[in-house]
């Protein structure tokens, strides 16, 4: 496997409208220094060749944890939704959600 | 009695069960302690004190109605503030979640009211538990406990300050990368990792969930021990708590070491400061010296830990912080459309070092990276475990550093994250493996500072790891060596 090209300022960009983080220009580039340096670090790792070692998802062998389906209450839902922001008529309450494509 | 000569968690919860003292008398000294000293070290982002005088008059109520209340009985608790508490603020020292009361208990602070114990505040954190100096605080620093000029360590360094200045006998706090032992040995305490899923996470906010484990704060191994199996035990609420019992930790703390195989973990050692490397190389010694057979052993594939750990929890990272959208609890900026007021609650809400870790991990797990960074660290973490397996072979347990260095200086490390990254070096591979670990105080660096000694255990090994740690601490006592009281002050 070839390895990875390295991060560059339009992969932080790209990076940070996918998690919904707004960057100004400034940032993007102390950002893309730091970040870059992190992922450079990680050749260690990503130039490994471990194609035959199965991954590690999770440190302990569980499968399928299930528990007895009894009822019981759950939250308050008045407590919970004294937490949030805004609600109307027991719901929480957003700003539009349709409108023009983002 | 702690070999400082403050009252253990253990005799004060004695004292409150016989009547001797009252549970309140302890919370009254705790919250006068924390008055007169947190100005200056601002290890606690909120203090409880109503609600903790509350709860020490219902143990003395029931001390006097002749009921148990609990091994714990009286004793102040600090929590980090990412453990949930019912009507008490939870922030994770992140704008995000400023003013947030959850509605719930985590499951660890339940067992800790069943148990008799008080808690009496929440304490300071890096945002969201990602950092190693409590410097990535909105709130900002935390101070170490015995110089105000450098971190206590982090994340969980309010618990590990406010435990090491004696203003409570016990904290809590998490461990995904070393975040309970890392501070634990720069503060001079006795700070562990269980074996994942031995704690349940019910109600500790996310962070890397394939990693995290909440762990205990003490100011002795018996302390720490006992908190652990107060703690532990399977709970329904976390589907990744084993269903097993507790481990008996206390049980193992008067065995000794002799006739144990104790590996010195060259990987733990090698990359350190040479006054903690001198250290560990007592530590080991001193085990020798009390019948323990001590080799030098060799673990190549820890130096891959750092890399894989930097991919595996920004990527968990990534998607459990993906919840704080505006929507349902903690800040929202308003915005014309739901999407851009997700970016803007979010771009207000989270400050650098989790954007940091929320970009990295985005990118780790994104389309055309995904296979080269994000896969490759996950089968780095079986060759690691496998390297783990494959020395556990030989040896009961492996001892090595904590931390690189004692305490450093406050903002010395802020300007590169990679270095302050490096600060995890020696603690990240057991939570790689969900292997349990340890860090005891043993002596001080050139500094005056303290310096930690860590037992690594196979996984469920708790009691091994506890008899090794306890034998530590009573050679450490010998050595007549104190961090506190010679050099600097």
């Amino acid at each position: 496997m070839s390895e990875p090209p390295a991060l560059g300022r339009d992969d932080v960009a790209h990076v940070a409208g996918l998690a919904r983080l707004s960057l100004s220009e400034e940032e993007l580039d102390t950002f893309t220094g730091q970040l870059a340096r992190v992922i450079d670090h990680a050749r260690d790792v990503s130039s490994l060749d471990v194609h035959d070692v199965p991954p590690t998802a999770h440190p302990l062998p569980v499968r399928n944890v299930l528990r007895t389906d009894d009822p019981c209450p759950g939250l308050d839902r008045g407590e919970v939704l004294a937490a949030a922001p805004d609600v109307e008529d027991g719901r929480f309450k957003v700003p539009r959600i349709v409108g023009e494509a983002p | 009695m702690t070999a400082d000569g403050s009252d253990s968690a253990a005799a004060l919860a004695d004292a409150v069960r016989r009547g001797e003292r009252s549970a309140r008398s302890v919370v009254e000294a705790a919250l006068g302690g924390i008055a007169a000293r947190d100005p200056e070290l601002h290890a606690f982002l909120h203090v409880a004190a109503d609600g903790a005088r509350a709860d020490a008059d219902a143990v003395d109520e029931k001390v006097r109605a002749g009921e148990d209340p609990g091994p714990l009985a009286g004793v102040p608790v600090a929590l980090k503030d990412n453990l949930c508490t019912r009507g008490i603020p939870t922030t994770c020292a992140s704008r995000i979640l400023e003013g947030w009361r959850p509605p719930y208990d985590a499951t660890v602070v339940t067992r800790l009211r069943d148990a008799g114990a008080v808690v009496v505040g929440k304490t300071n954190l890096d945002e969201f538990a990602m950092g190693s100096s409590t410097e990535n605080s909105c709130m900002g620093p935390t101070r170490h406990p015995m110089d105000p000029s450098r971190v206590p360590g982090g994340s969980s360094g309010g618990s590990a300050a406010a435990v090491g200045a004696g203003l409570v006998p016990l904290g809590l706090g998490s461990d995904t990368g070393g975040s309970v032992r890392q501070p634990a040995a720069l503060c001079g305490v006795v700070g562990m990792k269980p074996t994942y899923g031995v704690v349940s996470r019910y109600g500790l906010v996310a962070f890397a969930s394939s990693l995290d484990q909440i762990g205990p704060f003490a100011r002795s191994v018996a302390d720490a021990a006992l908190l652990l199996e107060v703690i532990a035990g399977h709970d329904p609420k976390d589907s990744t708590c084993l269903d097993r019992p507790a481990p008996e930790a206390m049980r193992s703390l008067d065995v000794g070491v002799e006739g144990l195989r104790v590996g010195v973990c060259e990987e733990l050692v090698a990359d350190t400061a040479p006054d903690v490397s001198r250290r560990v190389r007592e530590a080991a010694e001193d085990l020798a010296g009390t019948g323990a057979l001590v080799e030098e052993v060799s673990v190549p594939e820890m130096r891959l830990g750092l890399s894989a750990y930097y991919l595996i929890a920004p990527a968990e990272a990534s998607s459990n912080l993906a919840r704080y959208d505006g929507v349902r609890y903690g800040l929202r900026v308003d915005a014309p459309d739901v999407a851009q007021m997700n970016t803007a609650t979010r771009t207000a809400g989270f400050g650098p070092e989790v954007k940091r870790r929320i970009m990295l991990g985005t990118y780790a797990l994104s389309a055309g990276y995904y296979d080269a960074y994000y896969g490759k660290a996950q089968r780095v973490r079986t060759l690691l475990i496998r390297a783990f397996d494959r020395v556990y072979e030989q040896f009961d347990v492996l001892i090595g550093a904590t931390a690189p260095t004692t305490a450093f200086a406050i903002g010395e490390r802020v300007a590169d994250p990679l270095t302050m990254y490096l600060s995890d070096v020696c603690t990240i591979p057991s939570n790689l493996s969900g292997h349990p670990a340890i860090s005891v105080p043993f002596g001080a660096g050139d500094d005056g500072l303290p310096v930690g000694v860590q037992v690594l255990a196979p996984a469920l090994c708790e009691e091994r790891m506890f008899q090794v740690a306890a034998a530590l601490e009573r050679l450490a006592a010998a050595r007549a060596r104190p961090a506190r009281g010679e050099g600097r002050r």
